[in-house]
């Protein structure tokens, strides 16, 4: 009974799991093509030290070590779940600990004390959310959905070491009862203790019920993670990987070239062109508007954000009350992309844009247009109050970067809208006229006749 | 009186100047920049380095432009700079301003544009070590200077040491501020912030930066970016405290030393 119910669940986790993270790597391929650039080395690196190691949320220590904790309590608590998955469809007890014997008991006591570490945390991070508010947890772009996340999640951490403790209690209990059933498991740290303390004298009946209730806890919280994920700023456990692996290894410094007006430019001046691409007679866009404009990686960054807010808590311009966050220039391009995913994958043909001369209308990345776009979620005052110094690039701990879409933004706004603040374009005309920033009045070498 | 030549003038003297000078905007046309300007080529002069400038062949080098968004002035600026410099066969670079160091440096190659280029405390720093500048007067002893990394140069390029070497060559005291290095605090200016007021807001981001330099206790607040200068400037004004902390850039810092 059990048996068939583990399985009939896994499956069907399974199934929507696989249709839920479709949906995303669908929602991030709406982007544009991204030139994977550097040495795939480096990049294998950097997913050593940076996502894996962490290296860069050493940047402050406290967070870094409590993080640490539930970090590696995660990944040590899935050679358990291997073996809670072995169980649930043989309908086997601890499959693995008379095979691996003393070895069990060390991995097991692992566990063990890494999820008492990773309890800590969560009350510790529970604390510095809704107690001791640290600033950038409880800034504007976190009401509602957000901070209810987080704290689901931290909820979920709880329930989850609650049901390997119980587990493990009731099970050392009743190895003392039926050693037959119950295969020793050597001491635990945890559990040899803090089980008899708890389930000493209960009857096995219900010594039996409180193991199976430890146990579909434990299982059920995972699977219940899973197929929540998608929806939450957890995600970064997933994503974080590609989204290192993936990161810019260009210098900090440059700027995504635009070879379309390059050339353009290039040919007025006179100067030899290399590839001369191919006219059309269509109105370039340039910059970005929507997530269609923004590369794949740039809502793979949206995605794998975690919503932590280092980057807005080093911003020049969000310290100083302006409007712009990066954090919630990431949170907004998921959104976006979340938006668009949902009406593309109904099908409405009110989402196109378009419809050809033989009437059949297509609905995908080309043609559509709910007559929204990224602008809607960011404004102008947001964009406008970058100063482009890199503080956010350097803050995030997987490597995302929200300054490219931001700039992204003014050059729509520049260059297609050919709108953008009004002082901007005193500073255009002089640069326009007189390839000065200011209109002067003095020549460029004034000052040599003052040496 | 030292006389500051163009590339067009080394040219028709048929003088292959070893680096070109690129002085951009700020450093030829404000007031309180061109005193930087002045002080680097000064420097320069004494360790007879063989420069030159492109005088009124130089044009923005787009920065601000590309910045604010605007792509098509960016590659009007860039590509008339690049021809410029590519006729001379310019092969190396010196600026004192970290946008212009970082445009040569990461943003210039793609465009056809490929020099070898320095900012100036970087420079500085090779002159000092070569031997050529001589730095040992006990002008800032035990001063308490500060020093203001910019973005451009410290986070975005990665060089937090050559100005910093500098003033431990004047041995004055360093104070860092709490936001140093890669952890930096912007002074506002950078992604052409510079030409427009500030968006709504609480504070200007200068003072934010001001206070935190303020609270170092030094005298002196050094920077290498004529933009961050005029910035941390504009602070101090704002904190009423132009009669107690002077903002110098480090080529300034240099020339002071040296009684000039």
């Amino acid at each position: 009974m059990q048996q068939i119910l583990f399985i009939l669940l896994l499956g069907a986790t399974g199934y929507i799991a696989y249709r839920q993270y479709s949906r995303i790597y669908n929602n991030i391929m709406m982007g544009k093509d991204y030139n994977v650039t550097g040495s795939s080395t480096e990049r294998w690196k950097n997913v050593l030290l940076i996502a894996l190691g962490q290296k860069k949320m050493f940047k402050n220590w406290i967070p870094a070590i409590f993080h640490l904790f539930i970090y590696v309590a995660f990944i040590f608590t899935q050679i358990e779940l291997i073996e809670i998955i072995i169980d649930g469809i043989f309908g086997v007890h601890r499959f693995f600990a008379p095979i691996l014997g003393g070895f069990y008991t060390l991995i097991i006591n692992s566990i063990e004390i890494l999820s008492l570490l990773a309890l800590t945390a969560t009350f510790v991070f529970l604390y510095r959310r809704n107690l001791l508010k640290v600033p950038r947890l409880v800034k504007s772009e976190l009401n509602g959905w957000p901070k209810l996340d987080a704290n689901l999640i931290l909820l979920g951490e709880f329930l989850l070491v609650t049901g390997i403790f119980t587990m493990n209690g009731a099970d050392k209990v009743l190895q003392a009862i039926d050693p037959g059933h119950y295969p020793d498991t050597g001491y635990l740290a945890v559990s040899s203790w803090l089980g008899p303390a708890l389930f000493g004298g209960l009857e096995p009946e219900s010594l039996m019920f409180l193991e199976r209730t430890g146990w579909w806890l434990h299982i059920l919280v995972v699977l219940g993670f899973i197929l929540y994920l998608p929806k939450s700023k957890h995600l970064h456990i997933f994503l974080a990987f590609p989204n290192v692996y993936f990161s810019n290894l260009e210098p900090r410094g440059r700027m995504e070239n635009m070879p379309e007006i390059m050339n353009e430019v290039k040919s007025m001046l006179g100067i030899e062109v290399e590839t001369s691409s191919a006219s059309s007679d269509e109105i370039p866009e340039f910059g970005a508007k929507d997530i269609f404009d923004l590369s794949w990686k740039n809502i793979l960054n949206a995605y794998a954000c975690t919503e932590c807010g280092r980057c807005t808590a080093v911003c020049p311009a969000n310290i100083t009350g302006k409007k712009l966050s990066p954090r919630k220039v990431m949170m907004d391009i998921r959104d976006r992309a979340e938006e668009v995913g949902r009406n593309m994958l109904t099908g409405d043909m009110k989402y196109a844009k378009t419809q050809d001369s033989t009437g059949t209308i297509t609905l995908n990345k080309g043609n559509y247009d709910d007559g929204k776009s990224l602008f809607d979620y960011i404004s102008k005052e947001e964009i406008n109050a970058c100063t482009t110094c890199n503080a956010c690039v350097e803050a995030c701990p997987v490597l995302i970067d929200p300054l490219e879409p931001i700039l992204k933004l003014r050059r729509y706004e520049i260059l297609t809208e050919s709108a953008g603040p009004a002082e901007w374009m005193p500073m255009f005309t002089a640069l326009e006229n007189n390839g000065a920033v200011w209109q002067v009045s003095t020549e460029r070498d004034a000052w040599t006749s003052e040496m | 009186m030292i006389k500051v030549k163009t590339m067009a003038e080394a040219a028709a003297e048929g003088i292959d100047v070893e680096v070109l000078y690129f002085v951009g905007c700020a450093g030829s046309f404000d007031p309180r920049a061109q005193r930087i300007t002045k002080a680097f080529a000064q420097l320069m002069d004494i360790a007879n380095v063989s420069y030159a400038i492109l005088g009124k062949e130089e044009m923005c080098t787009g920065d601000p432009a590309r910045r604010a968004g605007n792509e098509f002035l960016f590659q009007m600026l860039a590509n008339q700079n690049i021809q410029t410099m590519n006729n001379y066969g310019v092969k190396k670079i010196v600026t004192t301003c970290p946008h212009g160091f970082n445009m040569f440096k990461n943003e210039y190659p793609e465009l056809g544009g490929t020099f070898e280029v320095l900012h100036h405390t970087q420079f500085l720093n090779m002159l000092i070590d070569d031997g050529k500048l001589k730095v040992d007067g006990d002008y800032y002893k035990d001063k308490k200077i500060t020093y203001h990394d910019s973005c451009y140069l410290g986070r975005i390029n990665g060089e937090y040491d050559a100005p910093r070497n500098l003033i431990h060559h004047l041995k004055a005291d360093l104070v860092e501020m709490n936001r140093c290095k890669s952890n930096g605090l912007c002074c506002g200016a950078g992604g052409a912030q510079f030409f427009k007021e500030d968006e709504p807001g609480e504070k200007r981001i200068n003072v934010e930066r001001i206070e935190e330099a303020l609270d170092t206790k030094a005298g002196i607040v050094a920077s290498n970016c004529p933009f961050c200068i005029t910035m941390l400037t504009d602070g101090i004004k704002a904190k009423d405290e132009q009669d107690n902390v002077v903002v110098l850039d480090v080529a300034e810092l240099l020339i002071r030393s040296m009684g000039e």
